[in-house]
């Protein structure tokens, strides 16, 4: 296992800058979970880390060493992509073997079926070894192909959204077991991902891009109380931070333009009067939606409550984020 | 707009029944979920009451008509599909038209009607744009608007949502239940996504190979689910299920499991000793060090002011949803209390659950 560090990367296809100047360091043994919208070039930093693009700048460092003149195969890192494209002709005990089989590693029959046996029983899909790829669930399917990628024992694994082709059930226990996976292994992980309860659940460390820039790097804790801008404010937290002119509540601090109010912000019973356009009752959490004068603001009640549509309540804040006029933290 | 009556629907695919008779009622001006997970007979549903595919039996009335033997163009409804297929060469304002220029409209009405909907749907500043260079959220919005100009009895919407990313998703979600809620229209709304169904519907079907599981309100059919697969399906994470062996008569007010005693609605109904499964969704697990009820403690995932708890049971393993101020860490035994008037039970063989003080008067499927 090993540290991954990044230096000052840029990457650019054509007239687009995907990657601008991005340092960032993965510590050994860490989960980091890269977040951002379509676009925000988490892929594209996946992509530069195992070789299979290089950047225009900078330099990319794994367990202390420069990896831009090595192939993709000389950096010893395992990739995991959304579609697990497995060789539907072989069993999952084949699957699994195929990287210690190939030339470039070429290990010997006895030490690859005690790899697979270990494997599989990680991943749980020892009952299965001997069935067709094809005969297997898209969650039994996206388990071989995060063994695959295990197998080799690499110095980090890079996954670009696992997850994301599964349904909730699925995604729900493979977020657990691979939290377990990586506790157990104690393997560096870089993970993509636009579902922000994977990050929230998962990572140790979250890095924030925006438009190839990485904003905010920390703990899920760090992101999610400590933001530095709207934009990073409103990645994490369902529902969503509320955005509102400074002086929606009155006086605002000096050099403010917006308050940030998540919905453990806002103190219902006492304050300024709201009328509740909707209310969503979603089980686990009911949602209001309100106006205030001019501003919708979601926030959250009982989920016993009795309030209705066009109900009034008085909402005041309890404590608030602030922005200045280019989105930053103040 | 209208209401719209579900009766006896059923549908074959040579000796495959993709629907077995449903039953229900689109009252008018509801926004209608069908929900399920892919197979389940949503969208063949869908496409039976927009006339897309006839009925093998069954009826399908609008308004009180029956137009379930009726070509699609002949019953007044727009469809929106997930990949929203407009017509390139085509501006914004030209592909809104369209519909109405294929009516034979008069063009005076059509420049007023393009002008209302465009302010419906806050698309005034593109409409003479190429809809080639438009971003995602705005060709959803044409494709829409080409739905809405028409002025048809009702929406059926498949999956609209479904090729957009999370946040943007939410995003139109949100927008498409504010239109709803200013336009009042007729809508059925296809979905495999639980939280999209309880967040913008007013009423939900469930349906499960072809079959209609449970039909009502959002919050009914997440605290009281009438089948085991309701139950999961819907939630997330979805209820728990302990299972444990027992039996009850009416009156009775608690269930033992493991030797220990646990609180339940008051039962009207009457099972001999046989299989069954207490449901508690994971927010109505308490941690309390007082219980007698233990488990022990796999897991912990943060989710800002919430935290998930996995915990083993001697009746199988758990979620509780607790604040995230609470420290709890794997390997420690803890005591568990549920929220008695919360529960819900289910027989194990046959999936349904079991009347009780709590679920009386929820309708089954």
């Amino acid at each position: 296992m090993a540290e991954v560090i990044l230096n000052g990367v840029s990457k650019a296809f054509g007239q687009t800058q995907a990657l601008k100047n991005v340092s960032m360091t993965i510590p050994d043994g860490a989960f980091v979970v890269l977040l951002g919208p379509t676009g925000a070039g988490k892929t594209t930093t996946l992509r530069q880390i195992a070789g299979l693009d290089h950047p225009d700048q900078g330099d990319i460092r794994i367990g202390g060493e420069s990896v831009l003149a090595m192939t993709p195969a000389q950096r010893a890192i395992a990739m995991v992509f959304q579609q697990y494209s497995l060789y539907p002709h072989l069993t999952v005990r084949d699957n699994l073997a195929f990287p210690l089989r190939s030339p470039v590693l070429n290990r010997p029959a006895a030490e690859i079926a005690k790899r697979v046996a270990e494997v599989a029983e990680v991943l749980r899909i020892s009952h299965k070894l001997d069935n067709k790829a094809t005969q297997l669930s898209g969650g039994e399917m996206q388990r071989v192909s995060i063994g695959r990628a295990l197998i080799r024992s690499p110095r980090i694994y890079l996954m670009d959204e696992p997850l994301s082709s599964l349904d909730a059930k699925l995604r729900a226990d493979l977020r657990i077991e691979l939290k377990r996976i990586h506790a157990d292994l104690g393997a560096t992980f870089l993970y993509v991902t636009h579902d922000q309860i994977e990050a929230m659940t998962m990572a140790t460390h979250v890095g924030v891009l925006d438009r190839g820039a990485l904003v905010q790097f920390g703990t899920p804790r760090e992101i999610y109380e400590n933001p530095v801008s709207t934009y990073v404010a409103s990645r994490l937290g369902q529902p969503r931070i509320n955005l509102l002119p400074a002086d929606a509540f009155g006086p605002a601090p000096a050099g403010a333009a917006q308050i940030g109010l998540r919905p453990e912000h806002i103190h219902i019973g006492e304050g300024q009067e709201a009328t509740i356009r909707r209310v969503e009752h979603l089980g686990d959490q009911t949602r209001l939606h309100l106006h205030l004068g001019p501003h919708e603001i979601i926030t959250l009640a009982d989920t016993e409550t009795r309030l209705a549509p066009g109900d009034t309540i008085a909402i005041r804040p309890q404590s608030a984020l602030w922005f200045d006029a280019s989105g930053n933290r103040i | 707009m209208a209401e719209i009556v579900i009766r006896n629907l059923r549908k074959e695919f040579g000796a495959f029944t993709a629907v077995k008779e449903s039953s229900f009622t689109i009252g008018d001006g509801e926004f209608f979920m069908l929900l399920g997970p892919s197979g389940c007979g949503k969208t063949t549903t869908l496409r039976m009451i927009a006339g897309l595919e006839l009925p093998t039996s069954g009826e399908v009335l609008i308004d009180g008509e029956d137009v379930s033997q009726l070509p699609a163009s002949k019953r007044d409804i727009a469809m929106v599909f997930q990949m929203f297929a407009l017509y390139p060469h085509l501006n914004v304002r030209k592909n809104i038209a369209y519909p109405l220029v294929s009516q034979g409209m008069p063009k005076a009405q059509i420049v007023a009607k393009i002008a209302e909907v465009a302010k419906i749907l806050g698309i005034e500043s593109i409409l003479d744009k190429p809809v080639g260079g438009l971003s995602g959220g705005d060709r959803q919005r044409v494709a829409l608007g080409r739905a809405i100009v028409r002025s048809p009895k009702a929406f059926m919407m498949d999956e609209p949502l479904g090729a957009l990313d999370a946040e943007f998703r939410e995003h139109m979600a949100e927008e498409l239940r504010a239109l709803h809620d200013r336009m009042h229209a007729t809508t059925v709304y296809v979905t495999h996504d639980q939280l999209e169904a309880m967040q913008m519907g007013d009423k939900i079907v469930v349906m499960n190979h072809g079959v209609v599981e449970q039909f009502g309100t959002p919050r009914e059919i997440y605290d009281h689910p009438a089948m085991l697969f309701v139950a999961d399906f819907i939630g997330s994470p979805s209820m728990n299920f302990l299972r444990f062996e027992g039996g009850f008569r009416p009156g009775d007010e608690a269930v033992t499991l493991s030797g220990v005693q646990i609180a339940i609605p008051q039962v009207q109904e009457d099972a001999a000793g046989r299989a069954l499964v207490l449901g508690v969704r994971p927010e109505h697990v308490t941690l309390n060090d007082a219980a007698q009820y233990r488990g022990k403690i796999e897991t912990t995932e943060y989710l800002g002011t919430t935290q998930i708890v996995t915990i083993a049971t001697a009746n199988g393993t758990i979620k509780a949803r607790i604040p995230s101020g609470q420290h709890v860490g794997p390997g420690e035994m803890v005591g568990l209390t549920f929220t008695t008037s919360r529960l819900s039970l289910f027989d194990a063989g046959s999936g349904r659950a079991f009347r009780t003080a709590a679920n009386a008067g929820v309708h089954h499927g």
